[in-house]
């Protein structure tokens, strides 16, 4: 009896601990931060339907109905369009159809496949930010890694696709490790800024894509300026018959992530490179060398996102065209943010964003709504990713413990 | 004597601390009042709040008797309360005029500056206090003491009479401390009333009418120094008994471990900061380099640890030429650290305890195998520090940042400590710190020395350069104008030096 209540009485003393760690939490923040981005996503929706407005003249009622429904219809578009529809894949797996199965699971395998080139693309920025080096130039390495992969996929012949393949997927890392490079090499030699340096590396890739598409790289048997089809040797395998397009290098993409956690957080490089990132000063007194951290981040950074282009080029469109500009590196600046610059966190964050990125091409195709709506909850969840103080009001959260003591001792020498 | 100021009940909470708790404070007209307590005691807080940047969560200010409501620096002003921060708020490109008339202009002719007006008024302050100053001087002319002769003028000129010193000592030489409390006391004498805010109990003892001690943001009593001597301050500053002298047997110097020859270093506007410095410390002894700060001090420990290379000059440690060597290849050679800057330079504060023991031995045995941290010796470090340096953490996974300032230098001192050492350089190893941790790191120090280490002071606190040194060398514009020994100078003497002067010549 005794031993009952006791245990009673303790149980919500550990429910208000656990309850209290929630508040502090930073993962609270990024999840009530999808959660109110969704939410307002939706009222957004809600606010473009044209049905609503008419209904609010019928009476109030009626248009909060046609409102909710409106933003039902667009969540549930962009679910389908995600995962695909629950109710035709166990149709599908019913009839034991393969074909059929691997048509109703296909939006699911689609969005992991829109997700892979974001976990490369994040990988590389958060990389940097942990360095404390702001890569912005992931847009531009994507390119000059496509390029490159391109140019290794098509040029290169009779090699066997288990050497063919992961050279060209190198080559395309090196392309963009090259990209990343110069960068940091000015900010080393020269103290330029590698914000500046990256935006600009941005412009010198887009050009220089399009010059090679028109003369170099350009298939001779077509009008348009796209590459030749790359070897068959070179082709990242699909696991799929068409129209399932999803391919290794989602594997690949994760096992990196693995090895990017492994090497910032287990290793002595990752400890210099982050006490860089964390205090160039301390790190600078403790005798690591600032200046080769700096300029081995950059290379890393843009090879990871040259890994994203090559991917692109050889797990998906097999040629390189003029169009195929991605925004995957804009894209992947906010999504490193989202996932905290952790390996872990960008791998969610990719899947986050491959979902939405997939879903809202579904939902646009199937539903008619627009797919700007996921462009403008993507910058919503940031903003208040960005600005945690609102979701903390919001939601009345706790600051973290250490931002307390930080905010305390501010106080004190004021 | 009337009360002028009277704090009943001030209560400030900050998240998850309170840093002032129900304070009660009276201020008599023409007295000089010491608010006394470590740092983080809540000092500051209280002044702030007086001054208007903070608003209380409770109690209630009065000034000669009404209550009053202070919002902002500007109603301070008005109730005739003015305050002198640790960093003075003055712009540098700017004549001593116009600071004192910034936000208070005088103006003729709808819109013009009558900075003739103004000046007038600054002479005749200077007259009546004996505050000499030229008001056309631009204040980045000025040394330190006349820049804070000029925010005291700034309050008198705002007719303040209730005026707030925070630690205005700090940045002083001797003999510009003394100037200063002669000016306090002209300025008592003349009907106003000061807080001067302090943690140097020494000059709490010699210049103040009454001192009020506040610890952990509570009043823990006040007293006067006639009832009072330091040893009973630091406890009721501490909470438990203190022992301000150190122990320490004559020092038995052996080898040279540090030798300096000629020594040039820039700072960072690259100008010269160190000229032709010559030295050498050996084991078993602690030179102490003394000066006000800004002497060059701050250049020669960066190029002496490898942070920043000399344009001239030799460094040797144990006869090894370590003129342009490394930071990595300084620590190599068995020589310790302690940064002036410890925040900035000596930890990284988002990281845990654990890491920050391991900052500059990361890379070998037994913390790495190859290039692979371990983990298991990583934490059997720290938890072995943490007990032997008696460092107060919830946890060696605790973030840097969560500790206060003593136990943040803790750190330091038990990382560089922890490795066999036979160089140790430390700067200003306990700035800011509270009176208890003060103790321990003096007495580290001298365990150290003991052990065969040769130590290099280099410290701005005069008392702590004449408490631990064997030899003492006074700084002065990038040039060491003296080296003598400990125990054949005074502290008048060391003054002087660090003034720019010698001895023999103040005395004509």
């Amino acid at each position: 009896m005794d031993d009952s209540k006791k245990r009673q009485e303790q149980n919500p003393k550990r429910l208000n601990v656990f309850l209290e760690e929630v508040r502090r939490s930073p993962l609270t923040v990024t999840f009530l931060a999808i959660f109110t981005g969704l939410f307002l996503g939706g009222i957004i929706a809600a606010l473009t339907s044209e049905q609503m407005y008419a209904a609010f003249r019928v009476s109030l009622g009626e248009g909060i109905k046609v409102g909710a429904q409106a933003a039902w219809n667009t969540y549930r578009a962009l679910f389908l369009g995600a995962f695909g529809d629950p109710a035709k894949i166990s149709a599908a797996f019913a009839t034991g159809d393969w074909l059929q199965i691997n048509r109703a699971l296909s939006p699911f395998f689609e969005s992991l496949v829109q997700a892979t080139p974001y976990i490369f693309a994040g990988l590389a920025v958060a990389f940097g930010f942990r360095v404390g080096l702001f890569n912005i130039g992931a847009e531009g390495q994507i390119f000059v890694g496509a390029l490159a992969a391109v140019w290794a996929g098509v040029f290169i012949k009779g090699l066997p696709a288990i050497i063919h393949a992961p050279l060209a997927f190198l080559i395309g890392g090196l392309g963009g490790a090259l990209w990343g490079f110069v960068p940091g090499w000015l900010k080393a030699k020269t103290g330029a800024h590698e914000v500046i340096i990256t935006i600009m590396m941005n412009y010198i890739a887009f050009r220089l894509s399009e010059y090679l598409l028109t003369g170099y790289l350009r298939d001779p048997n077509k009008t348009t300026p796209i590459s030749a089809p790359i070897e068959t040797t070179a082709w990242i395998p699909r696991f799929f018959p068409d129209p399932n397009r999803f391919h290794l290098g989602f594997f690949i993409a994760l096992g990196i992530a693995y090895l990017i956690y492994l090497l910032l957080f287990k290793t002595t490089w990752g400890f210099e490179l982050r006490t860089v990132g964390a205090n160039p000063s301390a790190a600078h007194y403790a005798g690591m060398n600032i200046v080769r951290s700096m300029v081995i981040t950059m290379s890393l950074s843009g090879m990871l996102a040259g890994f994203a282009g090559a991917n692109e080029v050889l797990g998906v469109n097999r040629n390189l065209g003029v169009a195929f500009s991605s925004g995957y590196g804009f894209d992947s600046i906010a999504l490193a943010l989202l996932g905290n610059s952790h390996p872990l966190g960008v791998v969610l964050a990719a899947l986050l964003f491959g979902f939405l990125r997939n879903g809202a091409i579904q939902m646009q195709l199937t539903a008619g709504i627009p797919i700007d709506i996921i462009s403008i909850i993507q910058a919503m969840i940031l903003a208040f990713i960005a600005a945690p103080a609102i979701i903390r009001t919001l939601y009345r959260l706790k600051l973290p413990k250490e931002v307390e003591v930080a905010i305390r001792s501010e106080g004190e020498s004021a | 004597m009337g009360v002028i100021l009277e704090l009943h009940g001030i209560t400030k909470r900050f998240p998850g601390v309170l840093a002032n708790d129900h304070i009660d404070l009276d201020l008599r007209e023409g007295e000089i009042h010491a608010l006394l307590g470590e740092n983080g005691a809540g000092k500051t807080t209280l002044m702030n709040i007086l001054y208007g940047l903070y608003k209380p969560d409770e109690g209630e200010i009065r000034v000669n008797g009404n209550r009053v409501e202070i919002h902002s620096p500007r109603d301070a002003i008005a109730c005739g309360i003015g305050m002198v921060h640790q960093h003075f708020m003055l712009v540098p490109v700017f004549t001593v005029v116009d600071n004192v008339m910034l936000g208070d202009e005088y103006v003729r002719g709808g819109g013009f500056l009558d900075r003739r007006k103004a000046a007038n008024r600054i002479l005749e302050i200077s007259q009546q206090y004996n505050l000499q100053v030229d008001p056309f001087a631009y204040i980045k002319d000025l040394p330190v003491g006349l820049q804070q002769r000029v925010e005291i003028i700034k309050l008198l000129f705002r007719e303040a009479n209730i005026l707030i010193l925070d630690e205005p000592t700090a940045v002083l030489t001797p003999q510009e401390v003394d100037e200063l409390f002669k000016i306090m006391k002209s300025l008592v004498a003349s009907g106003k009333s000061i807080i001067f805010i302090t943690h140097k109990l020494r000059e709490v003892m010699e210049f103040s009418d009454r001192i009020t001690v506040i610890r952990n943001g509570k009043v823990v009593g006040t007293t006067t120094p006639q009832e009072a001597d330091q040893n009973k301050l630091a406890a009721m500053m501490v909470g438990r008994q203190i022992d301000l002298t150190i122990e320490k047997k004559p020092a038995a110097p052996q080898q040279v471990v540090l030798e300096v020859r000629n020594l040039k270093v820039l700072d960072a506007r690259k100008l010269i900061a160190v000229n032709g410095v010559s030295f050498e410390v050996r084991a078993g002894e602690v030179l102490g380099i003394a000066g006000v700060q800004g002497n060059g001090q701050t250049e020669l420990v960066r190029a002496l640890t490898g942070m920043q290379h000399p344009i001239e000059g030799e460094i040797r440690i144990l006869g090894k030429e370590m003129t342009h060597a490394s930071p990595k290849e300084f620590f190599e050679t068995g020589a310790a650290h302690i940064p002036e800057d410890r925040q900035k330079d000596g930890l990284v504060l988002t990281y845990p305890v654990k890491d920050n023991f391991i900052l500059n031995t990361f890379y070998k045995p037994p913390f790495a195998q190859g290039i692979v941290l371990q983990q298991p010796q990583i934490i059997a470090n720290a938890e072995e520090l943490v007990e032997k340096f008696d460092i107060r953490t919830p946890s060696i996974f605790t973030t840097l940042s969560s500790l206060s300032g003593g136990n943040q230098q803790k750190v330091i001192v038990a990382r560089e400590f922890s490795r066999p050492i036979k160089l140790l350089i430390a700067a200003q190893p306990t700035r800011g710190l509270d009176v208890g941790s003060i103790e321990y790191i003096h007495n580290r120090l001298i365990e150290k020395r003991d052990e065969g280490c040769a130590v290099l002071l280099v410290s701005t606190e005069l008392d702590e350069i004449l408490q631990l040194s064997d030899r003492i060398a006074v700084m002065y514009r990038g040039r060491i104008v003296a080296t003598v020994n400990a125990a054949e100078v005074t502290k008048e003497q060391i003054g002087l030096y660090m003034a720019g002067l010698q001895p023999e010549m103040a005395k004509v």
